[in-house]
Parts: C-alpha cells; sequence; structure tokens
C-alpha cells in the first residue's frame, strides 16, 4: 500500500517543478511576500490559504509573470523564470473574474492560446473538441459568455486555461463566485480533471474546506509569510502553532504553563486551582514555559457524570447549544469563564437530546486528542 | 403610463420650445415660396432644387465630408493611443503632467488654438488647403476622443488583457484582439463626436482654411452676412434631417441590442 501513496515532498530524489527561493515582494514601503522558500512538486494540487492580504495572490501573481520579485529566485523546472514574459511562460491561469473574452463565442475563447501558437487548424479543433468534451460543454460551444450561466462560464475559463497544456495551472478562487451546492460538485469535478490531465494545479483560496477538499498539501499563509505547509490531514490533526489550528476548523485554546510529567508527556497547569491536563508531545518544552492546548470540538466528550476512566475530563454547565442538523454544538463554560466547545454527531434521528441550559455536564478528552502548541 | 401634473406639462413645453423653436422656424421657412425669409408666400421645394444647382455649396459641402471623415480618423487613432498609454501606462515620470496637457485643449479658447495653427503652418511653409483643415481638426477633437476612451478603459476589467498575455499574446496583440474588440462602441462614440466637432467647426477652420478649400460652416456664415437665403435654409434642414435620422437610428440599434442581451442573459440563468 505504501508506495501507492502519492508524497513526492517525502522524496529527497524528487526535483520540485516551482521551488521559491527566499523570495520578497515589496510594493513600496509594503511587504506582501517576506522571504519565503517553497518547493511545489509535479502533478500536486498544492493550495495556497490565507486571509486576504495575506499574499497569496501575490505569489501566484508571481507564477504567471504579472508581477516580478523584490528578491530572491522563482524556478520553474530548474529555470529562473524572472526574466520570461507572461506570454512566453508554461503557465496558464484561471481568473477569480473568469476574464471570457466577452466578444468571442465558447469555442473561440477555448481556442484563443491555441491560435497563438503554430497549430494547425484541424489540430486546433481536435483540441478544442477534447476541451469541450472535459468540460462538458459540447452544447454551448457557439454561445458567448452572457448566454450561459455561471457554473459554465466557469467551466469555459477552466478549460479555456488547460488549452494549451501548461506545465503549471493557476487558479484564483476560482469557485469564489458559484453558490454553496455549485461549490461542492465544482471542486470534485476540479480534482477529477487535474487527475485525468496530470497538471500540476496551484489553488489561491481563502475557503479552507476548499482547500483542505481538493488540495494534496496545503500551505496556510499570514502577513506574507508560509506558517505551515503540509497535507490536509496534518494541518488539521497537527498544526504548528496557535494561528493554524485557528485558521482551519473550529479550536479549543487553553492557555497554560508546561511542566514535564514522563516520556513525552506534559501536564498543562491552566488554572492554579484545579488539576492539570495532561497532553502527549514530543516538543521540548521547559518546565514553566506558557504554551497552549488546541483540542477539536469533536474531540471534547460531553457526559453528565465524571468519566471514570478520563485522563483530562472538567466540570463545567451547559451555556449554549448550536443545533446544526448533522451535530450539535456544546458551549460549556468552565468555573473560570473560560469557553470550551464540544461537539457530539446526531445519530439517530429520533432522541431526547442529552443536555440542555444551564445543566452541569462533564467535558473530558484523552492525552493524545490535544495539540500542544508553543505559539 | 403615469398622468403628468400641469407642472410637469408646463416645464416640458418650455424645456423643449427653448431648444427646438428656433429649428423648427428655420424647417418651414426652408419650404418657403417668397424670397424673402421673413414673409410666409406658400408651400415649396424650388429652394432644394436651386440648392442642387449651387456648386460653390456642393463643393464646400464635399470639402467638409472629406475634412470631417480624414481629422475623425486621425483623431480616434492618435486619442485611443493617448487614452490607452496615461489610464494603463502605471505611474510613469510626468504622467500628470502628460494627462493634464491631453486634457488642456478643450478648455483652450478656439481662437487661440486656431491663430497659433496658422502661425504653425505659415512657418513650415504649408499651403491652406484641404490638409491644413484635416490637420487643425484632428488637434482640437483628439483630446475629446482621448477623454471618451480613457472612461471607458478606466472601468476595463484588466484581468481581460491580462488572460490574453497569460494565453500568449504580445501586448500589441492583447490590445488589438481582446481590448479594441470591447473598448469598440467608445471608440466609435469618440469617432462620431470628432466627427460632429469637425462637422460644425467655424472659428478654427476659417484660421486654417484657403481659398481653395472652404467648408460649408465658412460658406454659411459669409453667405448669411449678405443677407439670410432661403437656399440656407434649405441646406440647414437638410443637416437637420441627417443628424436626426442619424441619432434615432443609433439609439434603436443600442436599445436592441440592450434588450437582446438582457433576454440572453435571463435565458442562461433560468438553464442552469
Amino acid at each position: 500500500m505504501t508506495q501507492a501513496v502519492f508524497a513526492p515532498w517525502d522524496d529527497p530524489s524528487q526535483k520540485p517543478i516551482i521551488r521559491f527561493n527566499r523570495v520578497t515582494k515589496r510594493f513600496g514601503e509594503f511587504t506582501a511576500i517576506d522571504d519565503l522558500t517553497l518547493d511545489i512538486f509535479e502533478q500536486e494540487f498544492f493550495a495556497l490559504l490565507g486571509p486576504s492580504g495575506c499574499g497569496k495572490t501575490t505569489m501566484m501573481r508571481m507564477l504567471a509573470g504579472f508581477e516580478t520579485p523584490t528578491d530572491g529566485t522563482i524556478e520553474l523546472a530548474g529555470q529562473d523564470i524572472a526574466p520570461v514574459p507572461p506570454n512566453k511562460r508554461a503557465v496558464n491561469m484561471m481568473f477569480q473574474s473568469y476574464a471570457l473574452f466577452p466578444h468571442l463565442s465558447v469555442y473561440e475563447n477555448i481556442a484563443f492560446g491555441l491560435r497563438r501558437g503554430d497549430m494547425p487548424k484541424h489540430d486546433i479543433d481536435d483540441r478544442v473538441a477534447e476541451m469541450l468534451k472535459l468540460t462538458r460543454l459540447e452544447k454551448f460551444a457557439r454561445r458567448k459568455p452572457h448566454q450561459i450561466s455561471g457554473g459554465q462560464r466557469q467551466r469555459v475559463a477552466l478549460a479555456r486555461s488547460l488549452a494549451k497544456a501548461p506545465k503549471l495551472l493557476l487558479l484564483d478562487e476560482p469557485l469564489g463566485a458559484l453558490d454553496a451546492k455549485l461549490r461542492q460538485a465544482t471542486q470534485f469535478e476540479l480534482m477529477d480533471i487535474q487527475e485525468k490531465t496530470g497538471t500540476t494545479f496551484v489553488i489561491v483560496t481563502h475557503d479552507q474546506e476548499e482547500a483542505m477538499t481538493v488540495a494534496s498539501r496545503v500551505a496556510v499563509m499570514d502577513e506574507g509569510r508560509v506558517i505551515q505547509v503540509a497535507t490536509p490531514e496534518r494541518i488539521y490533526e497537527a498544526p504548528n502553532s496557535v494561528y493554524v489550528a485557528d485558521f482551519i476548523g473550529d479550536v479549543n485554546i487553553i492557555e497554560g504553563t508546561a511542566k514535564a510529567s514522563g516520556e513525552g508527556r506534559f501536564d498543562v497547569v491552566w488554572d492554579a486551582d484545579k488539576e492539570p491536563f495532561t497532553a502527549a508531545s514530543e516538543l521540548p518544552l521547559s518546565d514553566g514555559q506558557t504554551c497552549h492546548l488546541a483540542i477539536r470540538p469533536e474531540k471534547v466528550t460531553i457526559s453528565a457524570e465524571r468519566p471514570a476512566d478520563a485522563v483530562n475530563a472538567v466540570e463545567g454547565k451547559v451555556l449554549d447549544i448550536a443545533y446544526l442538523g448533522n451535530l450539535s454544538t456544546y458551549h460549556v463554560e468552565l468555573p473560570g469563564g473560560q469557553i470550551i466547545k464540544a461537539q457530539t454527531a446526531n445519530t439517530r434521528r429520533v432522541s431526547r437530546r442529552g443536555f440542555t441550559w444551564e445543566d452541569p455536564v462533564w467535558i473530558s478528552w484523552t492525552a493524545t486528542a490535544a495539540v500542544l502548541l508553543e505559539q | 403610463m403615469n398622468r403628468l401634473s400641469w407642472f410637469n406639462v408646463t416645464s416640458l413645453t418650455l424645456g423643449f420650445a427653448f431648444l427646438y423653436l428656433p429649428m423648427v422656424i428655420l424647417v418651414i421657412y426652408s419650404f418657403n415660396e417668397s424670397k424673402l425669409v421673413t414673409v410666409w408666400a406658400g408651400f415649396s421645394t424650388k429652394w432644394y432644387g436651386e440648392l442642387l444647382q449651387n456648386e460653390a455649396f456642393l463643393d464646400a459641402a464635399w470639402v467638409t465630408i472629406k475634412v470631417a471623415v480624414l481629422s475623425s480618423t486621425f483623431a480616434t487613432v492618435l486619442g485611443t493611443m493617448a487614452a490607452y498609454v496615461l489610464v494603463r501606462g502605471g505611474r510613469f515620470l510626468g504622467r500628470t503632467v502628460f494627462s493634464g496637457m491631453i486634457y488642456a485643449p478643450l478648455v483652450m479658447p478656439e481662437v487661440i488654438t486656431g491663430l497659433s495653427l496658422l502661425l504653425l503652418f505659415i512657418g513650415i511653409g504649408l499651403d491652406r488647403d484641404v490638409l491644413t483643415i484635416v490637420l487643425a481638426h484632428t488637434t482640437f477633437s483628439m483630446c475629446y476622443v482621448s477623454v471618451v476612451v480613457s472612461s471607458r478603459l478606466m472601468t476595463f476589467d484588466r484581468s481581460l488583457e491580462e488572460a490574453a498575455l497569460d494565453l500568449g499574446c504580445s501586448s500589441f496583440d492583447a490590445f488589438r484582439l481582446v481590448t479594441l474588440p470591447i473598448i469598440a462602441p467608445a471608440v466609435i462614440s469618440g469617432w462620431l463626436l470628432a466627427f460632429t466637432l469637425s462637422l460644425d467647426d467655424l472659428v478654427i477652420a476659417s484660421f486654417t482654411a484657403g481659398p481653395s478649400a472652404t467648408t460649408l460652416p465658412i460658406k454659411i456664415f459669409s453667405a448669411v452676412r449678405l443677407g439670410v437665403s432661403p437656399e440656407i435654409n434649405a441646406l440647414s434642414t437638410i443637416m437637420i434631417g441627417i443628424v436626426t435620422v442619424g441619432v434615432i437610428s443609433a439609439s434603436l440599434v443600442s436599445k436592441r441590442n440592450s434588450l437582446r442581451q438582457q433576454r440572453e442573459e435571463q435565458a442562461a440563468a433560468r438553464a442552469a
């Protein structure tokens, strides 16, 4: 099974297709990208994730050739691309606004890039037909962009940017303009197309769910720096900082001081009057060091009595209940005023919900459920 | 349909009377039998017939159209280029000065423009002819074109040009294949504006026209100084007619296009 896992980033013999080498980009006084180093491998579906203004779009525009780095180099397949203008790069981009040419038909939009080379006419026809088939747009070839729906426009933009078979496809918030249902369907379509064409995709998004769904690896960015690069699973289960833990999904953060309590185990003192929490961690924390405990709500168990075998358990009272249909989230207030979220799956349709407002409850979690973070 | 109040009816009547009464009178008198402009002597179209016999007027009309077509075309090319650089060129040295200088001729008194052009043509020894009028008209109308085109370019989605570059276009190809077709309506209205400006310009043309080439406004103006003739009324009526037909058909076409676009967009949204 192991050899089937796609993980070129763990294989030192693999050469990255893109290499950001200590790249800095400044716009006047403002530093958009700050000394950034990053490798992206062939056939990856790589997501740049971050809040607006974190520099993710600037990175994409540097790859496309619309911006040049102030410092450092960007290599594409081993070649520094700084001197190559956008129209000579084997990189294509799908724009957030789609940027479809309104005066050209769907067919002509897709053929636009192909016509710029010296491709013979019938080859262009074949290639466009192939792209129309891939994106299920055969029926709309003769329509103008304003004559098709938003979802179809999105697919035209994708077909157009894939038509030239680029080494690298950049997608700038490709699903931002679609409604929630269509977006989900399109995410799977994108993954499918990426797999079929074998193109390396770099997607920019501020939607963490989207990044987690489509990407092979996610880079979480903040203020021009990459905070963590890892697979969606590791980003979620093993964030390297409070910022990443908080940005991806829902999390409870408990601040405290660490005290080693055994091999790879720490006691976290969070309240002088209370029993400390126990967490497993490989971090080299010194005694008395400030640290944060990050626990996902779905890993917190809520019960009426203290569970007999619980490593970490604390009493509180239910402050709020958010019923989401498939899940219920309980906001439990601890005596010190801290609020811990606990999530349970509503696996039965007709059953009395266990707890209601103001109920005294116990919340508990295992030693490995929480992630210990230095910062 | 809302019923108009008496106040609205009065405003409408007064406003339109103020705008169109002079022209209506001119049109009516162009069908006057009498040679005396102010005395009505019955309906006739004889002045239209006579107009067609008048070589001097026909020559002047021909010169005017030639000048208008040529100068508005040159002005459109130059004005569009200027607008493109000023809107797209980013922050190059002297950009503010250049954009200010482009718009200066808009507020420059025509007499000064005319006089300075006259001095230039004399200075370089260029005989005053159709060419000098064309050059003069290009000079003052290109800034109007540039205003119209640059306001369109400012709302133009930059990513369309970037997409063209991304797909392998050179900057010139991106302009030719993407930008120009999309801003074409603005370029065309710039051309039409330059065309009409050139058609009715009297001041600058009278500085730069020579004995061998006279435009219609000059001709009419000098004829009127000798007394208004019904022929001129007839000529003016024809010009009003041409302009009216042009304006109405242009607005009908654009109305129909926007309706069609709206229908198609709704159809696409429903089909989704």
